[in-house]
């Protein structure tokens, strides 16, 4: 009774967080770009436009009133999910949002699915013995992944796939003698569910190189958790304790140590959305994925002060609420954690 | 150097990936040191310099790793490259250092609203993707190399922050602590001579680990056209304009710079991982 007590004021607690926490990372965002060095006048007329223009447009822009009122401006309109206008063509930067979410989510979830196959495959080295062959291949693969600059990774990877072999297209997300189908944005989806098979081909081909080079970057994360976790659970009494009454090891391993150490991960899963959004970043503005991340570069080039501070405000909520999501799901499962 | 390494097992995994990992960085270093000095001796070309070679030519024995769409030499800029990524990476941590390992001190140590308000702060910090926080900061910053630290230091500030607020905070409630402050010793000695000490030893591994990560963010933002000017030559920079001429199947303006970077990174990783489990005794790994 008193664990689920427990358990509802630190569920309570965590979602009372993060509202919080979305507050200051929006105040935060808000803070640095009035703060920073470079005005946004200068950055959508020149420096060298008419006064009266800059002063106009100042004024159209709200960035004429102190401070503090635009800040209040800001905040009113972001409860109401108003991100304001892109600088540079107009468009609500809510539609821009909405529009290139759905291609970063699908290259996301197919890039962590890789991620969970590949890195828990090598992560099954944690059974072998410490310091041995089968040991020393697991964590190279760890560092090795880890250490391998997204970018460069897709570089190498279209070198070889799309330019020297020619089986992938170079980048882009659909090929461009095809419509791409309607519906909810995510190609996959909407291709399966309208039944064509050349808009589901074309999506996949386009898809493999970026979410297996994601992927593949990402599973050393899983890789290390779960080896670090397998063998911590081998050692533990329990195991201990179902060796000695005479159960197989196979079944010692996959009944006992994997499910304890399988737990864990899901926190792991958490942490990597953020390193995921990070190599996104790099990964689509390297193949051309016309994702979020892609929209954000695309962003920081033309100097669109808006739509950098919208993105960044919303992918931050994004991250915030899988942390939290992840912390409550593992409350809930994991009867150990005590708060 | 041996014996340094010896408590980590002369034959043992960690042993001797510490080893590898400290012959690759000791090497870095030494290039970073010779490569200007040759090139003002005239024994390698300027990096900066393309105009009297052929453009995007493939490796010769001229040009040991091709040229560039400038005509640049590709080995000499990636050579080049070393320096500035370990200046710049250190800079960082150095200031990462200086403001996380005081703020995080202080914050243990007085406990009460200001550790809150601090915690939720740095915590709030850490949930952001470190590139995108880096990004938003090179964006408002411009190019430079200052600038460049600054951007990447905001990362490590909230992890010595959390590392050390946490010991901190259980230092302070050791005997020892209670004792220095009976015998009327004040907080600023106390935090000095007693908590700096204590909390000091869990650093050079983090230090380590995130000079392997920083190397990587500092090519994300080169790569993304944020890092440092463009007169300096830089991995991440060199690999953005490598990657225009890819689909032509220039394949020597990616695959040196990129190459290097990965190699530093694994070095750096290999001493990180190495000293961390010297530090924690081998317990984790070798039992």
């Amino acid at each position: 009774m008193s664990r689920r007590r427990e358990l509802v004021r630190y569920v309570g607690a965590r979602l009372a967080l993060a509202p919080i926490m979305l507050w200051l990372i929006a105040s935060l965002v808000f803070l640095l770009l009035r703060v920073a060095p470079g005005d946004p006048i200068d950055a959508l007329l020149g420096t060298r436009a008419p006064e009266a223009a800059r002063a106009a447009l100042r004024q159209q822009l709200g960035l004429d009133q102190p401070l503090l009122v635009q800040y209040g401006h800001f905040l009113n309109d972001l409860v109401r999910g108003n991100l304001g206008e892109s600088l540079t063509n107009q468009t609500p930067v809510a539609e821009v949002i909405r529009q290139s979410l759905p291609a970063s989510l699908e290259l996301g979830v197919v890039a962590l699915l890789i991620a969970a196959v590949l890195g828990l495959a090598a992560g099954f080295s944690g059974i072998a013995r410490p310091e041995g062959k089968l040991d020393l291949a697991g964590r190279l693969y760890g560092i090795g992944t880890y250490a391998l600059p997204p970018f460069w990774a897709a570089m190498v990877v279209q070198l070889i796939f799309a330019v020297g072999l020619g089986w992938f297209p170079v980048g882009g997300r659909f090929p461009p003698t095809l419509m791409p189908p309607g519906g909810t944005g995510f190609y996959l989806l909407d291709s399966l569910l309208a039944g064509n098979s050349q808009q589901l081909l074309g999506s996949l081909r386009h898809l493999v190189l970026p979410a297996a080079t994601l992927g593949l970057l990402l599973s050393g994360i899983f890789d290390n958790a779960l080896r670090l976790n397998l063998r911590r659970a081998l050692r533990s009494d329990y195991v201990e304790a179902a060796r000695s009454r005479g159960i197989g090891e196979r079944q010692v391993v996959l009944r006992h140590a994997l499910p304890n150490a399988l737990l864990p991960v899901l926190t792991i899963t958490g942490i990597t959305v953020a390193s995921l959004i990070g190599g996104a970043l790099l990964i689509e503005v390297t193949f051309s994925w016309p994702g979020i991340a892609f929209r954000l570069q695309e962003a920081i080039s033309q100097r669109d002060y808006n739509l950098v501070q919208g993105i960044v405000v919303v992918v931050a909520a994004l991250v915030v609420l899988v942390s939290v999501t992840v912390d409550v799901l593992v409350a809930l499962l994991d009867p150990r954690i005590r708060f | 150097m041996r014996q340094w390494l010896a408590p980590s097992g002369g034959r043992s995994l960690s042993g001797r990936l510490a080893r590898w990992g400290t012959l690759i960085v000791v090497l870095y270093g030494l290039v970073a040191l010779l490569t200007p000095l040759l090139v003002h001796l005239g024994a390698l070309p300027d990096p900066n310099a393309g105009l009297e070679n052929p453009i995007n030519a493939s490796p010769t024995w001229a040009h040991w790793c091709g040229t560039d769409r400038l005509g640049r030499d590709v080995g000499v800029r990636t050579l080049s490259g070393s320096g500035v990524a370990l200046q710049v990476v250190a800079l960082a941590l150095v200031l990462a250092l200086v403001i996380g390992v005081p703020l995080g001190m202080l914050s243990g140590y007085l406990g009460g609203p200001v550790d809150r308000v601090l915690v939720l702060l740095m915590d709030t910090l850490y949930t952001l993707p470190v590139l995108l926080l880096s990004v938003v900061l090179a964006f408002l910053l411009g190019r430079g190399l200052p600038n460049a630290a600054a951007a990447l230091c905001v990362v490590y500030v909230p992890q010595y922050f959390r590392v050390v607020r946490n010991q901190s905070a259980q230092v302070k409630a050791e005997l020892y602590i209670e004792a220095a402050q009976s015998l009327g010793a004040g907080p600023l000695w106390i935090l000095r001579r007693y908590l700096l000490r204590n909390v000091i030893t869990s650093v050079p591994v983090l230090l380590t680990l995130n000079a392997a990560d920083a190397v990587l963010i500092l090519g994300g933002l080169g790569f993304l056209g944020l890092g440092l000017p463009e007169s300096i030559p830089e991995w991440g920079s060199d690999l953005q304009q490598a990657l225009t001429a890819l689909p032509t199947g220039i394949w020597w303006t990616a695959l040196f710079p990129g190459l290097a970077m990965f190699v530093l990174v694994l070095g750096l990783s290999f001493l990180g991982e190495g000293l961390e489990s010297w530090v924690s005794g081998g317990e984790e790994l070798t039992r």
